[in-house]
C-alpha cells in the first residue's frame, strides 16, 4: 500500500504537503499531530473520541468524505467558528479516496 | 496555610496514584485542582468511555478508574483544595515552596509535583463581542452555588450534559429558565434529555432551538440577550443571568510563568532519574511533562509517580537509609508494622 498526499493548511495559513499512510488506521487529527502542524496541547485533546472540538477543520477540496456520526454532529453544534465545511478531523479516517484532500485547521479555541 | 510533605497540582489519575505511592513511604500529600471534583480529564471529558490499557483491567470506564484510584489513595488521607487554580509559587528560605491559588488559599510543602495533564480547564467562551463586560455581573461560566439564581431569570446556552443538568436543577430555583441550543438535538445522557423534555412539557423550561445567543445588553449588569434564530431573525429576551456551558478546554495557564523549562507546551523533566524539573524540588509527572520518548499514557504517568516518590523521599529525609518495600511483604503501611496484610494461608499436612 502506498502513502497518499494530503494538503494541510495550519493555523498560521501555511500550506503543508504531507504523506499520509494508508496502513496505520490513522485519522486526519492524528496525521496533523504526527507532523506537528498544531501545538500538541491544542488539538486532539480528547484523544479522538469526538468529545471536544479541538481538531475542527474546514474541508477545502471537493472530496466526498465519510458521513458525520451523530456524535460528531452534536459536538460540532457546540463548536465555535463553525462553517458548512466544518468537520472534526479525528472522525475522518485516512483512505485512498482522500488523495490530494485539502483541509484547513480551524482556529484554536 | 495548608502544610503537607508533597503538594500535588492536579487531581487526575496520575496525581491520585502519586498519593498512594507517597503514602507507602509515609509522605503526606495535598492536592489542588481547578475542577470541583477529582479525576481530571477522566471525569470532565470522558467519564463513560472505556479504557483498555490500564494494566490488569481489560476494560474500565474512566470514572470507574478514578473511583478505584480514590479508594486506593484515600487510606493515606490526602487533603484536597478543589475548584481553585494554582496561581503562584514562591520559594522560601528553607527551600520549601508556597503555592497560592486564585482564591488566596496558601499551601506550604518542601516538594511540589505538577501532575496537571494538559493544563487547567478553562471555560470555552462563546464568540460574543462584549462578553467580558458582563463576566461576574450577570454572566457565569460555572455554577458553584445554585441559590445565587433564586427567583432570577436565567438563560443557559449549550447542548451537552452540563447544560441539560443545570437546566433541570435551576428550574426549581430560578423564576424562569430558558435553554438555547444551535440544534434541536442535545448531546447528553438519555436520562437528562428526557428530564428536560418532561419539564418542557410542563412549561417549566423554555427551549429555543435551533438558535444561538449573539448579543448581550445592559448598562452595568446584564439585562437582556439577543437570540438569533435559524432564519436569521433576532429576538431579545430579558434575563438576569446568562450561563454559557460549552465545555472546558485545558490551558497550561499560570504554571507557564513559574520559571520552568517548557517545550511544546509541556514541562521538561529529567527522565533518566526522577522527573524533576529545572527547579530542584519541583517535579512534573503525567501528560504535563515532556522528555525524549515521552508517551502520554496514564500507565506511563503511574510509573513516573513511583520514581518521583523515591527522589522526593531522599530530599525529605537526606540521611535516612531506604530500601524499596514490596506491598506483598509489608502491606501498605510497611514502616510501622500497622499494615494491611494478606491473610495467612492455612498450613496443614495432608495425610
Amino acid at each position: 500500500m502506498t502513502d497518499i498526499n494530503i494538503i494541510i493548511i495550519d493555523r498560521l495559513g501555511k500550506k503543508h504537503n504531507v504523506l499520509a499512510p494508508l496502513d496505520m488506521s490513522m485519522n486526519i487529527m492524528e496525521l496533523i499531530k504526527s507532523y506537528e502542524l498544531a501545538d500538541d496541547a491544542s488539538i486532539g485533546i480528547c484523544g479522538g473520541m469526538a468529545m471536544c472540538a479541538s481538531c475542527q477543520c474546514y474541508i477545502e477540496s471537493t472530496h466526498k468524505l465519510n458521513h458525520k456520526s451523530d456524535e460528531e454532529e452534536a459536538m460540532l453544534s457546540e463548536a465555535f467558528n463553525l462553517k458548512s465545511s466544518s468537520r472534526l478531523s479525528c472522525q475522518i479516517p485516512i483512505t485512498k479516496d482522500l488523495k490530494d484532500l485539502i483541509i484547513r485547521i480551524a482556529p484554536e479555541y | 496555610m495548608i502544610k503537607s510533605d508533597i503538594l500535588i497540582i492536579g487531581a487526575g489519575p496520575v496525581g491520585l496514584f502519586a498519593v498512594f505511592e507517597a503514602g507507602l513511604m509515609k509522605m503526606k500529600c495535598h492536592l489542588i485542582d481547578v475542577l470541583p471534583k477529582p479525576g481530571g480529564q477522566c471525569s470532565e471529558i470522558y467519564p463513560k468511555k472505556p479504557i483498555y490499557d490500564i494494566p490488569a483491567y481489560p476494560e474500565i470506564l474512566a470514572d470507574g478508574l478514578i473511583d478505584k484510584l480514590m479508594e486506593q489513595c484515600s487510606q493515606f488521607q490526602p487533603g484536597f483544595t478543589l475548584g481553585e487554580r494554582a496561581m503562584t509559587i514562591d520559594k522560601q528560605e528553607n527551600n520549601s515552596f508556597v503555592v497560592t491559588t486564585d482564591k488566596g488559599t496558601k499551601h506550604l510543602a518542601p516538594i511540589v509535583v505538577i501532575a496537571g495533564g494538559l493544563g487547567s480547564f478553562e471555560p470555552r467562551k462563546p464568540l460574543i463581542n462584549n462578553i467580558e463586560k458582563y463576566e461576574g455581573s450577570g454572566l457565569e461560566y460555572f455554577i458553584k452555588d445554585p441559590n445565587k439564581f433564586k427567583n432570577k431569570k436565567v438563560v443557559i446556552a449549550g447542548g451537552g450534559d452540563s447544560a441539560l443538568d443545570w437546566a433541570v436543577v435551576l428550574c426549581d430555583i430560578a423564576s424562569e429558565v430558558t435553554l438555547v441550543h444551535r440544534r434541536n438535538e442535545f448531546r447528553g445522557a438519555l436520562d437528562s434529555v428526557e428530564k428536560v423534555q418532561h419539564l418542557k412539557n410542563l412549561n417549566k423550561i423554555n427551549i429555543i432551538t435551533p438558535a444561538e445567543v449573539v448579543g448581550l445588553n445592559g448598562n452595568n449588569n446584564l439585562e437582556s440577550i439577543i437570540v438569533e434564530n435559524s432564519d436569521k431573525s433576532k429576538t431579545q429576551i430579558k434575563t438576569d443571568f446568562f450561563i454559557p456551558l460549552f465545555g472546558l478546554s485545558p490551558k497550561l495557564g499560570p504554571i507557564a510563568n513559574w520559571g520552568l523549562e517548557i517545550e511544546k507546551n509541556a514541562i521538561k523533566v529529567n527522565n533518566s532519574l526522577d522527573y524533576q524539573t529545572n527547579i530542584p524540588g519541583i517535579f512534573a509527572i503525567g501528560d504535563v511533562n515532556t522528555y525524549p520518548g515521552k508517551l502520554k499514557l496514564i500507565l506511563c504517568g503511574f510509573h513516573e509517580a513511583a520514581l518521583m516518590c523515591q527522589s522526593a523521599f531522599k530530599i525529605l529525609n537526606p540521611n535516612k537509609k531506604f530500601l524499596l518495600k514490596y506491598t506483598t511483604v509489608s502491606g501498605v503501611k510497611g514502616f510501622d508494622g500497622s499494615h494491611k496484610k494478606a491473610e495467612k494461608a492455612v498450613v496443614k499436612t495432608i495425610s
